[in-house]
């Protein structure tokens, strides 16, 4: 398993190279510098531009890569023009809303598939089944944004459940029980709202694996030797079946990287996703690179979490 | 093409009369009344939003008339008027006529780079293959929605078609992936090995041998990769990073109801685009399970 994993991750490096120079790309092509945010029209053009030599805007490319690059690693991703803080600074305030936010959908969202996905594998084609399938089938087909727009407008406008936006009551003092509960109060629909509709993998894979799993011989072997039907279920079928489950983590993950976007957007939630988009409108440049690189990197170790995982429980990818 | 969607079955099969392979597939859908009634609606659908299209004007719906902002649907608006006093019902049609069209667009696009890349990335197998996986692989750890809006907030130029090509580049994925596990079953077969000892060029058995065969699997990814594209579609609209606002799509009426005055309120604004969303999505799914059954004999119904 070590070796798989250090192979996997030896792979991530190149990844994360390519990321960097794409971004690297992007950044140049975006419109204005460092400089042009703080830029007086006071000041002579000849002194700007002696700044601008100093900056190192004129060397070569790939001079200009790997101070960037050096700058990354040690933290640095400049500053934002319109908040003027360290963008890593502001970010940091927005990755712990993103954060709590992925964790409850992901809570949330197993709370909600297993038990259905476990219920429809057990009585497969009855009307149960039938039901929690067509429930996973709508949601699979609908856009996560339109969903979260009625749910807001249900919950939140009309029954007046649930706050509409923001991350936290106004006026709460962090640290304090309120503070703890106003942030779980306005996390709650935003990440229902995803949660509800992201099941569809995990409750179809594990309806099919329970499936097969059931006509397995050593399921008939626990059977004779006398074990209740729920133990059959519990400790024989769903540990056999929870492959899938484990090898859609990551893919959840990127998933929730992608939908954090319109919920954090729709719920005028303070997370990463709002930020990227504000500071695309207000043409806060530093900000946009630093955000999309969090993504990036973001989705990269989802995508090797998946895999390790699968690789930890399922021996044979490991040969490969 | 359908002739071919039911080669693999119809090989398997000792039946006196093989059913040909539009007979198979027009039996599933009508067997399926879901998507039955999915492929009457869409093919309705698309026929009066192409139709209509071409008598309304544009230019004239999405004019500001500022003596008829936020009406209610009556007489004159069958379904109201936005913040800038544009028929609604215009612009829903305007709108599921752009939406269709650019998924279309993108999924004919993304189907013509995965297919071609994931043939020959699995017939030819070996470094190249590995290489080119490694490229699919880095393209498939992107977060898609990221990257497309800061592509689409810095391009030069924007317009629909640069729009479509970024969808496109960040979408290939997918289908390549599937086309190449299917072709590196395919070139082990016997008769592309009959193929190569007649001396046939690669390219060749790739579009002649190859291609043919796997079409009806090009065919269902593609129909269900068009729902995901309508909604990948309209959610960038709907976060403003589609269609110019001149341009509207389902996404663009959408976004009027990140108001929250209008989400309260104001219902016909948004509910017949979410509506019109889903139906399509759903319709373009059922008929692409529909399709999926009938080439898949295991699955079929009739």
């Amino acid at each position: 398993m070590w070796k798989f994993s250090l192979r996997r991750i030896l792979i991530m490096i190149p990844q994360l190279f390519v990321l960097s120079v794409l971004l690297f790309v992007l950044a140049k092509m975006m419109p204005g510098d460092a400089l042009s945010g703080m830029i007086d029209p006071n000041v002579d053009p000849e002194r700007i531009e002696e700044l601008r030599n100093q900056l190192g805007f004129y060397d070569p490319w790939h001079v200009q890569y790997a101070s960037w690059v050096g700058d990354l690693l040690k933290g640095d991703l400049g500053t934002s023009f319109r908040f003027k803080m360290p963008v890593t600074e502001l970010m940091g305030q927005r990755i712990v809303n993103s954060f709590w936010l992925s964790l409850a959908t992901l809570i949330l969202t197993y709370l909600i598939a297993i038990p259905l996905g476990i219920t429809s594998g057990r009585f497969n084609d009855t009307l149960r089944d039938q039901l929690i399938t067509g429930y996973s089938y709508v949601g699979f087909a609908t856009p996560l944004f339109i969903f979260a727009l009625v749910m807001l407008w249900l919950f939140g406008f009309h029954l007046q459940w649930f706050p509409t936006s923001g991350s936290v009551a106004p006026g709460s003092v962090p640290g304090t029980f309120e503070y703890v509960m106003s942030k779980l109060y306005h996390l709650l629909l935003p990440a229902l709202s995803m949660a509800l509709i992201s099941t569809y993998s995990t409750i179809q894979y594990l309806r099919n694996e329970i499936v097969d799993t059931k006509q397995k011989d050593f399921i008939l072997m626990a059977r004779s030797k006398g074990a209740s039907e729920s133990r059959v279920y519990n400790r024989h079928i769903f540990r056999n079946s929870l492959l899938p489950i484990a090898a859609f983590f990551g893919y959840e993950i990127t998933l929730l990287i992608g939908g954090s976007i319109f919920i954090e957007n729709i719920f005028g939630y303070p997370g990463m996703g709002q930020l990227l988009l504000e500071s695309i409108s207000q043409r806060d440049y530093s900000v946009v690179v630093g955000t999309t690189l969090l993504f990036g990197i973001a989705s990269i170790l989802g995508a090797l979490l998946s895999d390790i995982i699968l690789s930890i429980i399922d021996p044979r990818i490991r040969i490969k | 093409m359908e002739a071919n969607s039911a080669n693999v079955e119809l090989q398997s099969k000792t039946v006196t009369k093989t059913p040909s392979g539009f007979s198979v597939v027009w039996r599933e859908i009508v067997r399926d009344k879901l998507a039955l009634l999915s492929l009457i609606f869409l093919v309705g659908i698309s026929a009066f939003v192409y139709g209509t299209a071409i008598v309304l004007d544009q230019e004239e719906i999405v004019k500001v008339d500022l003596f008829a902002i936020y009406e209610a649907p009556g007489e004159e608006y069958i379904l109201g008027t936005d913040y800038g006093g544009r028929d609604i019902f215009g612009q829903l049609i305007i709108g599921t006529r752009n939406s269709l069209s650019i998924a279309i667009l993108v999924t004919v696009m993304t189907g013509f780079i995965g297919v071609v890349f994931g043939l020959v990335a699995g017939f030819f197998g070996g470094h190249i293959d590995n290489i080119m996986m490694r490229v699919l692989d880095f393209f498939n750890v992107l977060p898609f929605m990221m990257i497309v809006i800061v592509f689409v907030a810095i391009v030069p130029k924007y317009s629909v078609w640069t729009f479509s090509l970024i969808m496109t580049a960040f979408l290939w994925m997918g289908i390549a992936r599937l086309i190449r596990s299917r072709a590196l079953q395919e070139k082990e077969l016997d008769y592309i090995h009959a193929a190569k000892t007649l001396g046939t060029s690669n390219i060749k058995i790739i579009f002649k041998h190859v291609l043919p065969n796997i079409s009806s699997l090009v065919i269902v990814t593609m129909t269900l990769n068009l729902a995901a594209n309508i909604g990948l579609e309209s959610g960038l609209s709907f976060l403003g990073f589609g269609f110019p606002e001149s341009t509207p799509s389902l996404g663009t009426l959408l976004s009027y109801a990140t108001n929250p005055q209008t989400l309260e309120y104001r219902w016909w604004i948004w509910v017949p685009a979410s509506v019109m969303i889903l139906l399509l999505m759903l319709a373009v799914n059922n008929v692409g399970t529909a399709l999926r059954r009938a080439t898949d004999a295991r699955q079929r119904r009739g």
